[in-house]
């Protein structure tokens, strides 16, 4: 045995390259909002809503400022104007040419700017549509006023206590939701009087429903588990613990369903607005504008091709943006 | 499965109830009256609302109300055109309606399930992409949109189909209202289509399949397809929805005679009882698909049955 030992020196080991080290790499951990935002970003669809919508919101708000034209001012010399911007006379848009021939110009008004043309009373097309756009941004922030306030709360109180309450609130949800949406909308309008007013109280009645059945379902799934229960037994009251110890729980959740009811409302008061049940004249929505602007669809088309664009550009970034968060909060949800 | 089927049918007829209930309020809290032409004395408005039934108590003119809707009798319009049946105005509009919503839904789930099961078959390629952009454009853009594009590029610009509905052709007529109603049912049955798809095709069974060697054409053909196409009968009932709004606005633009046209009609003229009736159908029309698509589903699916039964205990 003696001569068969070795005696282990230096010599004897080879230092280990760098590269065929297997070291554990140990990254910071990043907070579920921050992983949130970052696979936001990374979704191009989403960030374009984002995009778009700040863009409509900007110009809801400057737009009719930006014209000098306010969106009732009759201007009786000046109807059915193209779009027109003073000194693009030979640009390819914008260019006051009416089949073929430059309205402005026959008319001795070349330094005249409407942007959007105007409509058959004279009105500022540009001034008209983003006060339009107002009322659809107006009823998105409502939406989401109605689905965190009414949906929010009834569907975490109705999952959180259980028994009559949850009871009587599901049943209401449940009728409610058997009835199509068009009806009871219709018919609250038309016994009310068409308006802001009446919209608004159509909204509410329709719109918390799909809000209160998710934000009972993750209520379900919290409630029973430890955290609740020692919030519970240390004595925490139970508003507290609803709002303050749930509640940011199902933070991600919410924000995603309250983004894909906005372009439901938005559709709602359009479609409303269409019939001929929205806001009342001279006030505009987009819809009312795009209802007007339909009869002359081929003798004007661009009288209702802003209005149209306008909507469909909400609604579309609405919708990306939706998506885009649902996949931020809910990554496994993107794998299906 | 008979007491499934009994609760499904006693909630429809309790929500039928509910919306007679409910349309009955209404007719009490619209404002006017039908009779509101100043010519007209006190002794011939009592006349009239004898005639009409208008002077008895509230609870037999409910009573009177209900039966007469449920046989069918909606009453004469007292507008739109004095004095005519609404059961016979309601006749020649309905089957336009239903040609076109029902070619709208037929076109549209057919499309889109054929996309959707495209798109999870090749996952992440550009058919994938090109499928999601489709769906997002579809649910995004509201059907007058396309129905406007439509309108003014076929129909006035290249002229290849009529502008407005003429009774001339009937079918040409119904292409581009069919489309552009089609666009959001197709768009929803794409979305669900591809995520039935894609969980199909990681289920177990499927594996055990492909290992056994079947081949791929049948083993999507037959084994996952089946398996996508049930839960897509879910989404039919919403989609009926979706289509009556879309019927008021598209049928406005292309001047369709339907149902649609006569509810907007009849909103701007004031004439409630018109109003009343064709939401009552509406609503009608949608509980029917509901209970049809329920009960089918219970049929088709038992897991469905059974887990619903056990949720309402």
């Amino acid at each position: 045995m003696s001569q068969g030992k070795t005696v282990l020196t230096d010599a004897h080991f080879v230092w280990a390259k760098e590269h065929d080290l297997g070291t554990d790499q140990v990254y910071d951990a990043r907070s579920f909002w921050k992983d949130a935002v970052a696979r936001f970003c990374k979704n191009k669809g989403a960030v374009f809503g984002l995009v778009m919508i700040v863009m409509i919101i900007a110009l809801a708000i400057l737009g009719p400022s930006i014209s000098g034209y306010d969106y009732r001012t009759q201007e009786m010399t000046q109807r059915n104007l193209p779009p027109h911007i003073a000194g693009w006379d030979n640009a390819p848009i914008f260019n006051g040419k009416y089949e073929g021939y430059n309205v402005y110009e026959e008319k001795g008004i070349q330094d005249v700017t409407h942007i959007f043309g105007t409509d058959t009373l004279g009105r500022d097309m540009f001034a008209r549509t983003w006060t339009g756009a107002r009322i659809s941004l107006y009823v998105a922030l409502l939406a989401i006023l109605i689905d965190t306030i009414v949906g929010m709360s009834l569907g975490l109180i109705s999952g959180y206590f259980g028994g009559k309450i949850d009871f009587l609130i599901q049943r209401i949800s449940e009728i409610l939701s058997t009835i199509p949406t068009t009806v009871i909308v219709t018919l609250l309008i038309v016994v009310m009087k068409p308006g802001l007013t009446s919209i608004t109280i159509a909204l509410m009645i329709t719109e918390w429903i799909g809000m209160c059945r998710v934000s009972r379902a993750q209520m379900l799934r919290l409630k029973e588990q430890e955290f609740v229960l020692a919030s519970k037994t240390l004595g925490e009251s139970t508003f507290s613990i609803i709002f303050k110890e749930i509640l940011p729980n199902v933070f991600g959740q919410i924000i995603v369903m309250c983004m894909m009811t906005i372009p439901n409302a938005i559709f709602t008061e359009a479609f409303l607005a269409f019939i001929g049940l929205g806001i009342p004249a001279p006030l505009a929505s987009l819809g009312s504008l795009i209802s007007d602007g339909y009869k002359s669809l081929t003798m004007y088309p661009f009288l209702v091709l802003f209005p149209v664009v306008v909507l469909a550009m909400l609604m579309l970034s609405f919708n990306l943006m939706a998506d885009g968060l649902r996949d931020a909060f809910d990554p496994k949800m993107k794998e299906m | 499965m008979l007491k499934y089927t009994a609760k499904r049918i006693l909630l429809a007829v309790v929500t039928t109830f509910l919306i007679l209930t409910l349309l009955f309020i209404m007719l009490q809290a619209m404002p006017g009256s039908p009779f509101n032409d100043e010519k007209i004395t006190q002794v011939q408005r009592a006349a009239l609302e004898a005639k009409y039934g208008l002077d008895k108590p509230l609870y037999i003119q409910y009573f009177n109300y209900v039966k007469s809707m449920l046989r069918g009798d909606f009453g004469v319009s007292y507008v739109i055109q004095k004095n005519m049946p609404i059961s016979e105005l309601l006749k020649v509009r309905v089957p336009v309606s239903l040609q076109i919503g029902g070619q709208a839904v037929i076109l549209g789930t057919i499309i889109g399930i054929f996309l959707g099961i495209v798109a999870a078959i090749k996952r992440n390629s550009f058919a994938d992409s090109f499928a999601t952009f489709v769906s997002v454009i579809g649910v995004s853009f509201p059907s007058y949109v396309f129905a406007l594009a439509m309108s003014y590029f076929i129909g006035f610009k290249m002229e290849w189909l009529p502008l407005l509905y003429t009774t001339s052709h009937p079918f040409l007529s119904t292409i581009m209202p069919t489309i552009s109603m089609c666009m959001f049912s197709m768009a929803t049955v794409a979305r669900f289509a591809r995520t039935e798809m894609v969980e199909v095709l990681g289920s177990d069974y499927m594996t055990l399949a492909d290992a056994k060697g079947i081949p791929t054409r049948r083993l999507i053909g037959v084994h996952a397809l089946r398996n996508t196409l049930i839960p897509i009968i879910t989404v039919l009932a919403p989609l009926t929805m979706e289509l009556m709004t879309g019927s008021l606005v598209v049928e406005q633009i292309f001047a369709i005679p339907g149902l649609g046209s006569l509810l907007v009609t009849a909103i701007q003229f004031n004439d409630y009882n018109v109003v009343l009736a064709v939401i009552f159908f509406y609503s009608i029309a949608f509980i029917l698909m509901m209970l049809v698509v329920d009960i089918l589903y219970g049929v088709i699916d038992p897991r469905i049955r059974l887990a619903k039964e056990e949720r309402k205990v």
